[in-house]
This record gives C-alpha cells, sequence and structure tokens, in this order.
C-alpha cells in the first residue's frame, strides 16, 4: 500500500505535483477542444435563444466550478486547521484565484448571456445575487491571506475565515432567494429553461470537467510557487534541478 | 471601546448616515416610506461595523486578552461577555434610536415597533459575528477597512431578514416569518461565533 501521508510534506509533494501538472493540462486541453467542438458544431441551435444560447457552455460549467473550488477550499483550509499542516493550507490559498476568476467569469458570461436574452445585463435574481457575494467572499479571503505578514497565521485565519463561510453559504443562498420570491414574482430563471437535448448536456459536462482538470493543473502550479517562496530557507530546495541551474 | 466617543461616533454617523438620503433622493413622502426601512438597516450595518476595529485591540495591545486566553474561565464565555457588553454599547442605543428616526421617513407607527424588534434581533448578530471578523484581523495594517471586506457579505441574511420584516409590516403581511427567522439566526450565530472568535484569538495571540 502506498503511504498516502507520505505527500503531505511540501519536499515530498513538489515533485510530485511536478509530475502531474502536464497531464492535467493535457486533459484539461483536450476535453476543452472535444468540448468546444460538440458546443459550436455538433449541438443544435437552440428554437427559442437562436445561436446565443451557446455561452452556457462556459456559462454554466465556470458557474459549478465557482461553487465547487469554495467547497474545496474550504476542505483544504479544515484540513489545514485540523492537523496543522502546511502543505493543505497552501493548497487552500492555491485555489482561492481560480475559484474567484471563475465566479467572475460566471458573472461575466452571464452577463453577457442576459443582454440578448433577458434584454438587461443584470438582474437581482436570487443566484446572481448569491453568485455576486461568493465572489466577495473570495475576494475577502484573499485580501486577509494578504495583509497578514506571517505565512502561518495567514493560513489559519484564512481558514477561519473559509469556513465561517462555508457555513454562511446556505444561510446566504436560502435568505437571498426568500428575498427575490418575496419582492417580485417569478422572473426569468435557470431552473426553468427547457428541457435541454442529450448533446448540449454532453458537451456542458467536457467542459464542466475541462475546468475541474485546469483548475487542478493550475491550482498544483500556484502550490509549487508557494512551496518555493515559502520554504526558500529549506535545504532540500538547493538540490532541485530548476534550483540549481 | 472605554472612550466616550466611541460610544457617541457611531450612533451619531447612523443619525447622519440616515438624514443624507433625502437630501440625496428627494423628499418625496411615498418614495421615502418605501425605502426607509432598507436605509436605516443598511445604515445600522455600517455603523455597527464602525467600531468594530476596537472590540480587541486595546485588549490585545495591553496584554489583557493574553490573559483572557491563560484565565480558567472558558475563553468562549469571555468572548460572549465582551460582545454582550459591546452590543449594549452599540447595537442596542441604535436600537432605540432607529424608530424615532423612521418618524422622519413617515412610517406608520406598526412599522415603528417591527423595526425596533428586528434591530433587537438583528444588531446582536451584527456583533457577533463582527466579532470573527474582528478577531480575524486583529493587529493587522488596515484592519478596519479589512473587516468591512470579511464581515459585510456575511451580513446580507440579517440584512434581508431585518428589512424585510419591516417591509411586510407595512405591506400588511406579518412580520413574524422574518422575525423568527431573525431569531434563529441570532440563536445561530450566538453559538458558533464566540466559538470561531475564540479560534481566531488564539490565532493572533500564537
Amino acid at each position: 500500500m502506498i503511504n498516502w501521508f507520505k505527500y503531505s510534506s511540501p519536499k515530498m509533494f513538489y515533485p510530485l505535483a511536478g509530475k502531474l501538472i502536464p497531464w492535467f493540462a493535457a486533459a484539461a486541453a483536450i476535453l476543452a477542444i472535444i468540448g468546444m467542438y460538440v458546443g459550436f458544431f455538433m449541438a443544435p441551435t437552440d428554437a427559442q435563444q437562436g445561436e446565443g444560447y451557446r455561452i452556457i457552455f462556459l456559462h454554466v460549467p465556470v458557474s459549478w466550478m465557482s461553487m465547487f473550488i469554495y467547497l474545496v477550499m474550504a476542505f483544504w483550509a479544515a484540513v489545514g486547521l485540523a492537523f496543522n499542516n502546511r502543505l493543505a493550507a497552501m493548497m487552500a490559498s492555491a485555489l482561492a484565484p481560480t475559484g474567484a476568476m471563475f465566479t467572475f467569469l460566471s458573472l461575466w458570461t452571464g452577463a453577457l448571456w442576459g443582454k440578448p436574452m433577458w434584454g438587461t445585463w443584470w438582474v437581482w435574481d436570487a443566484r446572481l445575487t448569491s453568485e455576486l457575494i461568493l465572489l466577495f467572499l473570495y475576494i475577502g479571503f484573499m485580501a486577509l491571506q494578504s495583509a497578514v505578514d506571517e505565512p502561518r497565521r495567514a493560513d489559519k485565519a484564512g481558514a477561519v475565515l473559509a469556513l465561517v463561510g462555508v457555513v454562511n453559504i446556505p444561510i446566504i443562498y436560502f435568505s437571498v432567494q426568500w428575498w427575490n420570491t418575496l419582492h417580485q414574482g417569478a422572473s426569468v430563471s435557470l431552473t426553468q429553461a427547457p428541457s435541454m437535448a442529450m448533446i448540449m448536456l454532453v458537451g456542458m459536462l467536457l467542459m464542466a470537467l475541462a475546468s475541474w482538470m485546469y483548475t487542478v493543473a493550475i491550482a498544483l502550479m500556484r502550490v509549487r510557487c508557494i512551496i518555493l517562496e515559502r520554504e526558500q530557507h529549506a535545504g532540500w530546495l538547493d538540490e532541485l534541478k530548476e534550483v540549481k541551474q | 471601546m472605554r472612550r466616550k466617543s466611541d460610544v457617541l461616533t457611531p450612533l451619531f454617523f447612523f443619525v447622519i448616515v440616515v438624514s443624507l438620503f433625502p437630501l440625496g433622493i428627494g423628499s418625496e413622502r411615498d418614495t421615502l416610506r418605501q425605502i426607509a426601512p432598507g436605509i436605516l438597516w443598511v445604515a445600522a450595518l455600517l455603523a455597527t461595523m464602525l467600531s468594530l476595529d476596537r472590540l480587541f485591540e486595546q485588549d490585545y495591545a495591553d496584554g489583557t486578552l493574553e490573559q483572557m486566553a491563560l484565565s480558567p474561565a472558558p475563553l468562549g464565555m469571555l468572548v460572549l461577555g465582551k460582545v454582550v457588553a459591546y452590543w449594549l454599547l452599540t447595537g442596542f442605543p441604535l436600537t432605540l434610536l432607529a424608530p424615532l428616526l423612521a418618524l422622519q421617513f413617515d412610517l406608520p407607527a406598526s412599522s415603528l415597533l417591527v423595526l425596533a424588534a428586528s434591530l433587537a434581533l438583528g444588531t446582536p448578530v451584527l456583533s457577533f459575528i463582527g466579532a470573527i471578523g474582528a478577531s480575524l484581523t486583529l493587529g493587522l495594517r488596515g484592519g478596519s477597512v479589512l473587516i468591512a471586506l470579511l464581515v459585510l457579505p456575511l451580513y446580507v441574511p440579517v440584512l434581508i431578514f431585518g428589512a424585510g420584516s419591516v417591509d411586510a409590516a407595512a405591506a400588511g403581511l406579518g412580520a413574524t416569518a422574518n422575525l423568527s427567522l431573525l431569531g434563529a439566526v441570532l440563536v445561530l450565530t450566538g453559538f458558533f461565533a464566540p466559538l470561531a472568535t475564540t479560534v481566531a484569538l488564539r490565532i493572533a495571540l500564537e
């Protein structure tokens, strides 16, 4: 049996991450190419929305990833806090910028889709609002970590914030939903989208997998950078090929 | 929070911010009546946040906090006491003052009571969540601005239920549902927030 805990130290994890990155990056590229081919050429034009609907092949996967990454980030933050593990905390900080980027992309592509479909860039719909608040949570997490000089304290403070945020997300989500339904009648909602053709679903799933692989690759790259930055004084760094040169 | 100005400044801030809105929006009574709950609640959020960075700062600077962490009494209970004291100095006066300001916005008398009740239930939640933000940013540069960034997104449910209760009362729907939700949020944060604050304080003291 492989001893998985071996890789919980930055020294062991650094070369492993280096070996894994090309695989995940290649998977992301291939899946994205197939997904985009399905999205652009194989999926039929939507009867109601015309060609403009094709932005959902980007919009839906990035929205899924924006929420999923927050959960993963909170998971690593919790592991880092509970086991006092540096690598897990580094993983959490490595995920945050990607999560914020996906959240922003989700809002941006949503606005691009909303203008032709709903006739407006933005509505105070429950989903849009909670996605916006998710972006604020990501920004708060990154702002707190960058404000703390001492890395270990930054890790732990960020972990507490991420966990408080994760507890709050359902409450925020439901409050926003009730606020919306209390105030105005049913506006256009993504949940009421016409039942989807199989090929569209396949395209969307492919793109979601591509974003997932991309996230893993980019998070591993970023965690390698964080390791290099934090472990500057560690002896094992000097023996690395890329450092020797 | 040991100086008079720490208590009075947020209160006057609240009064000034609330009186700025009619100047910016115009003095039409119908409009004002409609937006009054939202304005009063948003102003309350900002006012209670103003002095948050002072919640633990002095104790941290003079070492009292360390003594509290070392004392045999559980730190969570001490934090609870501090938050309650903080609320009595910031949230409570605000709750008493808000109905008076609501009169300026021509809110009906029935809504005034609901407004006071919603603030009485909601401002303690703000203090509890604010304590988490205050403990996380303890001793950091630019801590007070950072607190706003951390804490305001978490205030969203309180704002929605609080302003919603006054809106519902004005619309004749009854405010019980919103007030019950606020009460539930208060119970939840009252239990969990001191725990999170304790963890954050221990991290800051390390």
